[in-house]
């Protein structure tokens, strides 16, 4: 079996499954978040129960357009808080949040081998610890918030091996973008991607969280890598239960197998309006940037600020651009006070927020005019995702973010003097 | 018998273009309907008809696993999305809400904008009437035809609850 298929079969209670089984999964943690959790309480009142399955087991965190943006937002928050309380499910209040994905890694509450289902696309992230998560609506969070189960197909694993030795500025950004411009936006529907070789072996945590968060942008169901020993070490001071790890199951278990030398590949740029629009950065240098955005679920990690404040310390944002910096949780943003970094992006020009998925699907915090040029850390560059369908995002890594804000156009890092 | 007039759209339609995220600070199906697939079709909701159909090319409803993409999608008045392909989460979104799919290559290829279809989701028979031609759809798995039999995840989810099954 593929590590999906280990996963699976040992937490739906059988020996073995195989690609295209309908089975039954028990979760470990079942996700919600002030969009998706309002329509699933909504249909878990339909069944007329009391009680959730296991209230430690369901956890919901408002994150989107947290600071409450409006009224209409603050009322559905108040849905989910009033919910929590009433069944002492897992919550995280302003103050203590952080964006879902990034967030639930960081807390231990989801671990190597785990199940994990949520009712947001990006539940994917988690498959860089090993654990099976992926997204579903919320009507399957709501029944599975009642039952404890949730019906799976089986997904087909397709593997993707990345050999030789990431240059300069090259990270797991550049990496999924690359694979997602190869392979297209359905090029892994309903599989689940499996990435290996030693270019993953020597990626660290964070390049692995933001490859898994993009599996979804291939349409792919899950991304996984090995629990090795990177992980182990991410997991141990943060694990408060148990959690098994598997191994990669052999190739020929796979139903594709891609295989690339990313030795020699440049930082990668998504154009709009598709992730898999991607080319190298230096094919974008004539392309005038309004704003830049560095955060959210994909990239809004401590190396991911480390890494755009090295390469803004000492230059201002160019005039007449905006350069907004998210903090993915409460504890990224604590760590980027502690290490300087907070000063570096003020002292550079830049707006620093609180914790939000925010411009990122153009909720807040960040919203383009008709005309206006973005070039974000984000997951999405689809029409009007980022504001007015006359507006444009184009999708970069943390230091190429960094390196437009300060040149006022797209800009490799290394064109900084 | 499902019947009405095609809208028709290309490929990869996204969840942001169905439903954009500006509007999901509520989840009222009737005012999500008022916004549906506005950011491709201006005029999308002023011009649907209720059981009309939307067609369009490969994986449909990418991006978000927003259910408020099927929910302004169907309270809009479609009957039925036909496409080369879906997007998964969309896919079982719409399945569990009661919106119908069905995948057909070759309906898509042969269907124009405002044509008009005939569907029998009994048998996943697609006609096309304006052009005359008949398609079949992919049948679907027999789990998900019991949840579209059952009249969507939540009836299932309660008939399974009713019978005692092995789930609370």
């Amino acid at each position: 079996m593929t590590l999906a298929e280990k996963i699976l079969s040992a937490r739906c209670g059988r020996d073995s499954v195989a690609p295209g089984d309908f089975i039954n999964v028990r979760p470990d943690m079942i996700l919600s978040n002030d969009i998706t959790a309002p329509i699933a309480i909504k249909e878990f009142r339909k069944l007329g129960l009391k009680k959730v399955f296991d209230a430690s087991k369901i956890v919901m965190i408002p994150d989107h357009f947290v600071p409450n943006k409006d009224i209409a937002s603050a009322e559905q928050v108040k849905i989910l808080r009033e919910f929590a309380l009433e069944q002492g499910i897992i919550f995280f209040e302003c103050g203590q949040m952080g964006i879902e994905h990034v967030l639930l890694p960081e807390q231990g509450l989801v671990l190597p081998g785990d199940v994990v289902i949520g009712a947001d696309s990006h539940t994917c992230t988690y498959g860089a610890l090993g654990a099976f998560a992926t997204g579903m609506g919320s009507t399957d969070i709501a029944m599975a918030m009642a039952t404890g189960e949730i019906w799976m197909k089986v997904p087909p694993t397709i593997r993707f091996i990345y050999h030789g030795q990431l240059p300069k500025w090259v990270g797991g950004k550049d990496l999924i973008l690359y694979t997602i411009g190869q392979i297209g936006v359905d090029g892994a529907l309903y599989a689940s991607m499996e990435f290996t070789g030693e270019v993953i072996d020597n990626l660290s945590m964070d390049g692995r969280f933001t490859m898994a968060n993009m599996a979804i942008e291939a349409g792919g169901k899950a991304g996984l890598c090995c629990t090795d020993d990177t992980a182990v070490k991410y997991v141990v001071p943060r694990a408060k239960r148990n959690w098994v790890s598997y191994e990669l199951g052999s190739a020929d278990e796979c139903a594709m197998v891609y295989e690339w030398d990313v030795t020699h590949i440049e930082p990668q740029v998504a154009a709009p309006h598709l992730p898999s629009n991607t080319k190298p950065v230096s094919a974008f240098r004539d392309v005038a940037i309004h704003q830049s955005v560095i955060g959210s679920c994909t990239n809004g990690r401590m190396e991911d600020l480390r890494l755009a404040a090295a390469v803004i310390k000492g230059h201002k944002v160019a005039p007449f651009v905006r350069c907004i910096v998210i903090p993915g949780s409460q504890q990224v943003y604590l760590e980027a006070m502690r290490e300087g970094l907070v000063e570096t992006f003020i002292n550079a020009g830049c707006a620093f927020s609180t914790p939000t998925c925010g411009p990122c699907l153009g909720g807040h915090m960040g919203i383009l005019a008709a005309g206006e040029r973005a070039i974000a850390t984000t997951n999405r560059n689809f029409v009007g995702r980022m504001g007015s369908t006359m507006s444009e995002v184009y999708l970069a890594n943390p230091a190429v973010a960094a390196a437009s804000a300060v040149m006022g156009r797209i800009a490799s890092p290394d064109e900084l003097a | 018998m499902l019947t009405g007039k095609v809208f028709k759209y290309g490929a990869n339609v996204d969840t942001d273009a169905i439903i954009p995220a500006r509007y999901l600070n509520v989840s009222e199906p009737s005012e999500l309907a008022r916004h549906c697939m506005e950011d491709i079709d201006l005029d999308f909701a002023g011009r649907v008809k209720a059981g009309d159909i939307i067609v369009a090319e490969t994986n449909f409803g990418c991006g978000s696993s927003r259910e408020h993409a099927p929910i302004a999608i169907k309270a809009a008045g479609i009957s039925a999305v036909i496409a080369s392909s879906f997007a998964r989460i969309f896919f079982r979104n719409a399945i569990n809400i009661g919106l119908a799919l069905l995948e057909s290559p070759e309906a898509v290829v042969e269907t124009d904008e405002g044509d008009t279809l005939q569907i029998e989701l009994e048998t996943g028979v697609i006609k096309n009437v304006t052009k005359d031609k008949v398609f079949k759809s992919k049948p679907y798995p027999s789990f998900m035809a019991q949840i579209i039999a059952s009249g969507g995840l939540v009836e299932y989810t309660k008939c399974k609850l009713s019978q005692g099954a092995d789930l609370r």
